[in-house]
């Protein structure tokens, strides 16, 4: 029976002379190991070089800020119910006189928890999400855990710093109707 | 004896016959079939005498006016306030005219709607969140800034969002009808109408509290429970406790072990039936206040058993119509030669998998 075209029919006939020395065997087979030497590696040196994972790559979660570095989260709920592994959670706090400049809406996430062991990295919060808070950033993975402290991530580690701002080039995010879309000018 | 009978009138809803009193509104006759069949109601509230006719979101069209005089009438109609007569014919959503008068309305609706949905306490559980659902579009045409108002503060417990409002009354309704003095109403005309308190008053009655329940959207909400958490993260549960000045029966919503909110209950349309104090609802946030009863019954549709699952359950409506909009069926005739999976050699398609028992060819 034949699984596949592939098969060779193997032989048992007598070995000729040359074949019997192993020699040219031995060198072809050397120049084929040598060969390897001088090719392009493949492989690269992880964690000091990493590659580019492609403009849909899902990986560490970022709370976005607008413009004026307000948190865009408004702690509305939708990325926690959205959650296949129910990994986020949260706490509201209503916006006081003088925290204009920190929030953008008058409500707004005290406390926003994502436990990484959980998350799945499936991106149904980045898409439920209606004011373009979150996002999961295809330049950057999430660490390798050691242990299991500090692996439900807080605000500190998600929220957006001024100095390493996340863009998502290739924004084809549909804003809601009162919303303005997270375009490269908008964040 | 039988003289002293009332009449029964005879109506058709969707082509579904049914047997109604004389004075019944068209609204209630279709209840009286079901859910499938009974149009949205914006304003119109059962237990409050003289609401309705203002949102138009109940627009039905009557294709026979009687058994007497079938003819249809010339425009919809507006069924929370229209009686029905005898042999009426009406069509609900059988009518393209009817879902088209009604995804207008809600566009009109949404217009000076702020859609601060992520913000607003009531998402979830918001009369019009759910009509939008059901007949609006996920755009706006609207270009003009939205209306604005002054923030009115009308006392410690309920918060007024008058930028959410619809003007549909309910609150009104029962201030005048279930409390003995109103303090707030519409004030000012047209554009310029808002819901508010005459010179700085606060609300303060046993039961002006239910101004909270009625409110079809979150205009009216409930100041001890603002940005407490979501209405799908909590656990509803039915309660009472023997009050004094109410029937005592409420709905508890707890997050954790801790009541986070108290509410009338509700019926399947969404209204209150029996109306609860300030007490009950605004001081008694203890499990130890309560005689509990049991988890209320939610459904399947509503956002607040999303992720629950059960056996039993039903897929909700939108979840059939949106895959009955989306459903393409395929053309087994069509051009495969590009999928991969075609591209390997036909006797990598073997009929049967070799088993160990089949004997060597």
């Amino acid at each position: 029976m034949q699984l596949t075209n592939r098969s060779k029919q193997v032989s048992n006939k007598e070995m000729t002379l040359a074949e019997k020395m192993y020699l040219p065997s031995i060198a072809q087979g050397l120049a084929i190991t040598i060969k390897h030497f001088f090719m392009k590696k493949p492989t690269i040196q992880y964690p000091e070089v990493k590659r580019y994972l492609g403009p849909v790559f899902r990986g560490h979660h970022v709370l976005k800020r607008d413009e004026q570095g307000r948190e865009r989260c408004t702690a509305c709920g939708l990325c926690a119910v959205a959650c296949p592994a129910e990994a986020i959670s949260m706490i509201a706090a209503e916006r006081k006189k003088g925290e204009e400049n920190l929030y953008r809406e008058e409500k707004y996430a005290a406390v926003y928890e994502i436990n990484m062991l959980r998350c799945i990295f499936c991106g149904l919060c980045e898409e439920a999400c209606p004011k373009q808070a979150i996002y999961l950033r295809h330049d950057r993975m999430v660490p390798v855990f050691q242990e299991r402290d500090g692996i439900v991530y807080g605000k500190d580690k998600l929220v957006e710093r001024m100095d390493d701002r996340y863009v998502r080039m290739n924004s084809e995010v549909k804003a809601t109707p009162t919303e303005p879309s997270l375009t490269k000018a908008a964040t | 004896m039988e003289d002293n009978k009332p009449q029964l009138f005879k109506v058709t809803v969707d082509g579904i016959e049914v047997e109604v009193e004389p004075g019944t509104t068209i609204l209630q006759a279709a209840r009286k079939i079901g859910p499938e069949v009974a149009p949205p109601a914006m304003c119109y509230y059962q237990p409050l005498k003289g609401s309705g006719g203002k949102c138009r979101a109940c627009l039905v069209r009557v294709a026979a006016g009687s058994a007497k005089d079938p003819r249809p009438m010339p425009k919809l109609v507006a069924s929370c306030i229209t009686p029905v007569q005898d042999g009426m014919v009406v069509e609900n959503t059988t009518n393209q005219q009817v879902i088209d008068a009604r995804n207008g309305i809600v566009e009109f609706l949404l217009i000076n709607h702020p859609l601060d949905c992520p913000v607003c306490d009531q998402a979830g559980e918001c009369d019009l969140q759910n009509f939008a659902f059901d007949h609006g579009k996920a755009t706006t045409r609207y270009e003009e800034d939205r209306r604005t108002f002054e923030k009115h503060d009308i006392g410690p417990y309920i918060q007024l969002h008058m930028t959410r409002c619809i003007l549909c009354y309910r609150c009104v309704y029962t201030a005048d009808q279930i409390t003995n003095k109103r303090v707030h109403g519409v004030l000012g005309r047209g554009d310029a109408a808002e819901i508010g308190t005459y010179i700085e008053k606060a609300i303060d009655n046993d039961f002006s509290g239910n101004v909270i329940d009625v409110c079809p959207v979150g205009a009216l909400t409930d100041k001890t429970y603002r940005f407490k958490n979501r209405v799908w993260f909590t656990k509803p549960v039915d309660a009472h406790r023997d009050c004094p000045t109410c029937s005592g029966k409420v709905t508890l919503w707890y997050r954790g072990e801790e009541v986070i909110r108290v509410t009338a209950r509700k019926n399947e349309w969404n209204e209150v039936t029996e109306f609860i104090c300030n007490t009950c609802r605004f001081d008694q946030k203890k499990t130890s206040d309560w005689v509990i009863e049991g988890p209320t019954k939610i459904s399947r549709s509503s956002v607040i058993s999303a992720n629950k699952y059960r056996a039993d359950t039903i897929k909700p409506d939108f979840g059939k119509r949106l895959a009955a909009a989306t459903y393409k069926p395929i053309d087994d005739k069509r051009d495969t030669s590009q999928l991969d999976i075609q591209q390997l050699p036909p006797e990598r398609f073997a009929k049967t998998l070799p088993s160990a028992l089949d004997k060597e060819p």
